[in-house]
């Protein structure tokens, strides 16, 4: 993936959208069938998650949120055990204990995703300080939405990375609201004025074009790699669904159609399509398509957890607590 | 045969981990000039890597410690006061203890949260005096409250070997405590294993932290009338019932003495739990802060609110009528 960021690995970068965009739309159609409990969608944000990444070695580090399929499927996540995950199976990649909202998945180096918005990024922090200690030059990222910009927690993992230079990206897709709440009536001041208040190097970036978020990531990854410290980037972008597929149902009113319609202008998955041949395209798009079916097929067919043992894995070293009633 | 102090049972516990250990490391707030005594000397000894001293910033370094655990470091966070678990419920129940159910069991987050001055100080205030490990308990986090140092000792030691995140309560009021033990002789203590203190017929008395040293006076201040059993569960979760059952079994009777709350408190637990599964001979009874106990800047209205030994002597010779 290294070279000229304007002309390299377009059909990589088109492939992962692609397969972000067909795996939620699966996901969704699981969601409405009742085999999923519901997802936070990410379509309309691939490319955020996709240029991020396609910045990142396998062996880095990546602390997701509430929305984080497109950061997993990024990151290397197998779509299967993924789907599984959604469906809380136990070929999911947590067997089931994360499931769409907290996936974490060790073998793609996404270390979990926490729903407590903005509390990923002091996690995140502290990965990429444990990862310079060991010596090497993994970074760690942090993907989190405009809402976590208001979390006193969030601010003190800013002040943490900056005054020990932790090599650490840290990633604010910012969507324009905080579930209903537009980012205009929830936020003061600006989100990379948060990050240059630490002394952070902030940028903010087209995230609807994986181009240039990745060209934004690289710059970014480079500095913590090089021992320079954290970086903010502050990705605009927008989130096509509800925020939570139970808008399906409720259909809450908070945007207008025309401003939803004005970013479908700006997918990136047509964004990242056209700079693509067209017979490529319609190779990725059949290869993506047979994937996820063989991924919603074996995710399907794979056993529900046993309901006698919920707990099983709560604790590292197996212990089992006390059931709820006691007939003794 | 050396003297051993509870706070240099906890520094020589963390110093021995940390020379045995390269993943373990010690952060919080002014452990450079080791305010609570229990970092003394482990600065010049280990360097900054491995004594990080922290802002103000307990809910960033808590998740921090997270962060470096999930990366296989073995982080002892120190806060030095025990109210300063309330900013911090978030990130030590709903995020720290976790990441294990929701990675299933692929992620673990061995983190030690070290309370070297919980509970009560005489005149501290209403916002420094909590002793809030029911919480814990009540969330399934990890939770142990040493009474004597070699069990400071041991129990911090396992703590910070355990794979899961552990609480590790140091009761203000047993940093007195003093014991004739061999420094080469100390061992982990596992958690979840009870120490009967003092065995007796007649009826257990169930203590916690440094309340243990009042229930063993008054055990022998009523030596002559009643024989009196004292457990110290060491660990509050896990719990170790088996061991309270096998003492509950044999003298039928059950005075629980805990220095939390009354509501939802750990000595409601027991006594619910005993009433529930064991066979008692006459009805249990539990002595507690009160409920909503908030105890304030004047000694002697901290003290009203205290278990003390004469409340003590009463519930056991009531549960002896």
């Amino acid at each position: 993936m290294e070279g000229n960021p304007t002309e390299d690995g377009h059909a990589q970068l088109y492939r992962t959208i692609r397969l972000i965009r067909r795996f939620e739309e699966h996901a969704i159609d699981l969601v409405r069938s009742g085999d999923i409990p519901g997802i936070h969608p990410c379509i309309g944000q691939e490319a955020a998650a996709a240029g991020v990444c396609a910045a990142l070695r396998k062996d880095d580090v990546v602390l997701s949120n509430h929305r984080g399929h497109g950061h997993l499927l990024a990151k290397g996540c197998d779509p299967g055990r993924l789907m599984a995950e959604l469906l809380g199976r136990v070929t999911g990649i947590g067997r089931g204990g994360g499931g769409s909202l907290h996936p974490a998945d060790l073998d793609s180096g996404v270390y979990g995703a926490t729903a407590t918005v903005g509390h990923g990024a002091a996690i995140a922090t502290g990965v990429g300080w444990a990862l310079a200690k060991e010596g090497g030059d993994r970074v760690a990222v942090a993907f989190f939405g405009d809402g976590a910009v208001n979390q006193g927690a969030l601010l003190e993992s800013f002040n943490l990375a900056s005054l020990w230079r932790v090599p650490v990206v840290l990633v604010c897709e910012n969507n324009l609201y905080a579930t209903t709440l537009a980012a205009g009536e929830g936020n003061a001041g600006s989100v990379i004025g948060r990050a240059e208040g630490f002394g952070i190097p902030a940028s903010t970036v087209d995230g609807q074009d994986p181009v240039l978020v990745r060209e934004a990531a690289r710059q970014a990854v480079h500095r913590a790699r090089t021992g320079g410290g954290p970086s903010v980037l502050e990705l605009l972008t927008y989130r096509y669904e509800g925020h939570h597929t139970f808008e399906l149902k409720t259909r809450l009113r908070y945007r207008d159609k025309a401003e939803v319609e004005r970013w479908r202008e700006r997918d990136p998955l047509r964004i990242q399509g056209e700079r693509v041949r067209a017979e490529d395209r319609e190779l990725i798009d059949a290869e993506v398509e047979a994937t996820l079916e063989e991924a919603v097929r074996s995710a399907l067919d794979s056993p529900a957890p046993d309901p006698t043992d919920p707990l099983r894995y709560l604790y590292a070293d197996g212990l089992r607590t006390r059931g709820g009633v006691s007939y003794a | 045969m050396p003297r051993l102090h509870y706070l240099k049972a906890m520094n020589l516990a963390l110093r021995d981990e940390m020379a045995r250990d390269p993943a373990v490391f010690l952060m919080g707030e002014d452990i450079n000039l080791a305010l609570t005594n229990v970092a003394t000397g482990l600065l010049s000894r280990f360097g900054p890597d491995r004594v990080v001293e922290t802002p103000l910033s307990e809910q960033g370094f808590t998740n921090f410690a997270t962060g470096a655990a999930l990366t296989g470091r073995r982080p002892v966070v120190e806060y030095q006061i025990p109210f300063l678990l309330m900013l911090v419920l978030e990130q030590i129940v709903n995020q720290a203890s976790r990441f294990s159910l929701m990675s299933g069991g692929r992620f673990r987050v061995p983190v030690t949260y070290l309370l070297p001055a919980a509970g009560w100080k005489p005149g501290w205030g209403a916002q420094h005096s909590d002793q809030p490990y029911p919480l814990f308990v009540h969330m399934g986090v990890k939770a142990v409250l040493p009474a004597t140092p070699t069990d400071a000792y041991g129990l911090l030691t396992s703590a910070i070997r355990d794979d899961d995140p552990v609480l590790v309560f140091a009761p203000a009021a047993a940093h007195g405590v003093q014991e004739d033990v061999a420094f080469a002789d100390l061992v982990p203590v596992p958690l979840g294993v009870g120490r009967v203190h003092r065995a007796g017929d007649d009826v257990t008395v169930v203590a916690v932290g440094h309340l243990v040293h009042d229930a063993l006076a008054v055990a022998e201040d009523l030596a002559d009338e009643v024989s009196v059993e004292v457990f110290d569960p060491r660990t509050l979760h896990p719990f170790d019932w088996p061991g309270l059952a096998a003492s509950v079994e044999r003298t039928g009777r059950l005075v629980v003495l805990d220095d939390s709350n009354r509501a939802c408190g750990m000595a409601a637990e027991i006594v619910a739990t005993a009433a529930e599964e064991m066979r008692l001979v006459a009805p249990p009874r539990r002595i507690t802060r009160p409920d909503g106990a908030v105890l304030g800047g004047v000694p002697a209205l901290d003290l009203a609110m205290q278990p003390n030994r004469e409340q003590l002597a009463a519930a056991i010779r009531r549960v002896m009528k």
